[in-house]
């Protein structure tokens, strides 16, 4: 947003933050920040939700908090370094991409609290923070079984990392809990990060897939799935979002998104940091803390049936309670 | 029957995959053929397809985003003829840096006007992309599956930029080898002093080759966003512009062997696409990771085993002068 398109005294404080960038924040004074990866805090996704988080924390509190949109990999370490130097006294990192900088920075300046989004730093003053993705994953495999004319679904991944089998599995989970004879495509886009950002292969390996009979793909490809989801909707199919609710896409041929609530960890940390009640080491997002979820609005609405959105309720409920157990992928 | 069916999308994805490719080879073969080394199509392209997308998506028009995406690729395949052609300069060089300038440029400039992470808007309303042509009887002929299913997959329905480069390799094989212009621009990438003896300016030339390289680029990158993609994304030509200068050198700068390099490389790109998870008979399934490098395996087989020498054009790299 502009500064000019904000009301006065928002204007002025957002003036007097960009000014405080130099000398800063009296001893005493709780100053959280925020790095977000590439992408930009506008990215309609992940990074996106990290900001919506952050907002939510000021709102709330009316304490501001400072943020970075990293343009080049080097400046993660920079912008980390200074900001611990300046006195603040959280700082939130998000995107696995940003692990080796959290863990440089947090060993120079043990007094400052790191939190890590979607990564694993192992060091005292760290909290890496990762989301239970098979759950989401496991409601949207149910959805797809339950949504599937075919008996045949489809998974579309970016790149071949442990991450990404979570999702895979978790979804297969979810189909065969509804159709235990259902068959499920698994294709992934490549080896290298490139496959992040390749619609055009996305798309393909979404037509390979309908070619076989498939009438829903999930992607958890990132700005590939971009791809996949505009194949779906060429070819009059079914997919389904990943991490933001991308629903809104195209209405009436995107099921549902498996959600994955970014803003929720940011909330948390900024907030439990404040409170006190920050802790480090590994926390983990699940169905239970709202971390993950399934997603339907007006988008998608029509596509699920009261039926279907009672099972996948009951479904989620019983996660919860235990009483379903999601298998989690292990990294061989 | 079903494999009858699988063969039949195998190879319409063959051709959607090798439209690119094929557009940007013979972008190359005509810049190589007069001697201007054409690295720079991965840029031309990833520029072609950031402008066409943004273009197409603040006017509605994929026709406006075509000729932006056309227009910014002259314009970066002229700013290398200037740097190459008429100062000389090393090409490999300026090539390599507008490659290097587009990909961070087009990202930077998305994030600028759109503020949507470097990417532009979907292209989602009518008339944005250039979509599908489905030819008549289409969808009756695909009830009988021979002819029937090859006339509707293979034949109809893909998007207008397909059929265009088809028709392009003809019609640059003519060009080439039956035209006067032809001969010259192959004349002054194996000799461009003995074009100059005959008063036939070497430099125009070389700037006319590079300018129809810039327009090729341009329909292939053009492509890319609003045809098989809907939108721009960060490096989104994934390295086809470096494949498509493989497929030339592959087919010996000629069109048809070009072609031919083409088709191969997109087969065995959706050949790949398919190939996963599928259990074989006898191998069962094979790892992912085996089934991705395949295309670049067979590349380096057949560039080995099979095609024997390829002898690129005698002057290409080396700036004229015409004194010296």
């Amino acid at each position: 947003m502009h500064p000019a398109s904000l009301p006065a005294p928002a204007r002025l404080a957002a003036l007097t933050a960009m000014l405080a960038l130099l000398p800063l924040a009296a001893a005493g004074d709780f100053l959280p920040a925020i790095v977000y990866d590439f992408g930009g805090k506008f990215d309609r996704s992940f990074n996106q939700s990290a900001s919506e988080g952050a907002e939510r924390f000021k709102k709330e509190t009316g304490i501001a908090f400072r943020e970075f949109e990293i343009t080049n990999a080097a400046q993660r370490e920079q912008v980390m370094t200074q900001f611990a130097r300046r006195g603040v006294a959280i700082i939130v990192a998000v995107g696995f991409t940003q692990a080796s900088a959290v863990e440089k920075v947090a060993k120079e300046f043990p007094a400052v609290k790191f939190t890590i989004i979607d990564g694993t730093v192992d060091l005292p003053n760290v909290q890496s923070v990762n989301f239970r993705e098979q759950e989401s994953s496991f409601l949207c495999g149910m959805l797809a079984a339950l949504a599937s004319k075919t008996g045949r679904v489809g998974f579309v991944g970016g790149m071949d990392i442990p991450l990404i089998r979570k999702f895979a599995l978790g979804y297969r989970a979810g189909a065969q809990y509804v159709n235990p004879g259902i068959e499920v495509f698994e294709n992934m886009t490549g080896t290298t990060p490139a496959a992040w950002g390749d619609p055009t292969k996305g798309a393909e390996l979404a037509r390979s897939q309908f070619g076989r009979g498939a009438d829903v793909i999930f992607h958890a490809a990132g700005a590939t799935g971009i791809g996949v989801m505009q194949a779906a909707r060429d070819e009059g199919r079914f997919s389904i979002g990943c991490d933001s609710n991308q629903n809104y896409l195209h209405p009436g041929s995107v099921l549902t998104s498996a959600v994955k609530r970014v803003d929720v960890a940011v909330y948390r940390a900024f907030m439990d940091a404040k409170n006190g009640t920050w802790q480090a080491g590994p926390l983990f997002l699940g169905l239970a803390e709202n971390g993950v979820d399934w997603a339907l609005d007006e988008h998608n609405r029509p596509l699920v049936t009261p039926e279907m959105e009672q099972r996948v309720n009951q479904a989620r409920a019983d996660i919860i309670s235990g009483k379903v157990k999601v298998p989690e992928y292990r990294a061989p | 029957m079903e494999t009858y069916t699988l063969i039949v999308l195998l190879l319409a994805a063959t051709l959607r995959v090798a439209t690119p490719l094929l557009l940007a080879a013979l972008a190359g073969m005509f810049s190589e053929r007069s001697g201007v080394i054409d690295l720079g199509l991965e840029g031309k392209m990833l520029g072609a397809a950031f402008a066409a997308a943004a273009v197409s998506a603040v006017t509605g028009s994929a026709w406006a985003g075509l000729a932006a995406g056309v227009l910014t690729s002259v314009a970066l395949a002229l700013l290398i003829g200037f740097a190459c052609i008429t100062h000389r300069g090393n090409q490999v060089v300026a090539a390599m840096a507008v490659n290097i300038m587009v990909a961070g440029l087009g990202p930077s400039l998305a994030l600028a006007w759109f503020h949507l992470g470097g990417q532009t808007p979907q292209l989602d309303a009518p008339g944005q992309r250039f979509v599908e042509i489905v030819w008549p009887w289409a969808e009756r002929a695909r009830e009988t599956p021979f002819p029937g299913l090859l006339y509707a997959e293979l034949l109809s329905g893909h998007s207008l930029v397909v059929y265009l480069a088809a028709a392009l390799v003809p019609a640059g094989a003519w060009v080439l080898y039956r035209t006067r212009f032809g001969l010259r621009l192959r004349a002054v990438g194996e000799n461009p002093a003995a074009v100059d003896t005959a008063g036939i300016s070497v430099n125009g030339l070389r700037y006319q080759a590079v300018l129809i390289s810039g327009m090729l680029c341009g329909v292939a990158g053009t492509y890319l966003s609003t045809a098989a993609s809907s939108g721009f994304v960060r490096d989104m030509t994934a390295g086809k512009g470096y494949l498509a200068l493989a497929a030339l050198i592959f087919g010996k700068w000629r069109p048809y062997p070009t072609l031919g390099a083409c088709l191969l490389f997109a087969f065995t790109d959706a050949l790949a696409t398919r190939l996963q998870g599928v259990a074989l008979p006898l191998v069962g399934v094979i790892p992912v990771q085996f089934i991705l490098a395949l295309p670049y395996v067979l590349t380096v087989l057949l560039l080995a085993g099979f095609v024997g020498k390829a002898v690129a054009p005698k002057a290409i790299g080396v700036p004229y002068a015409k004194e010296q």
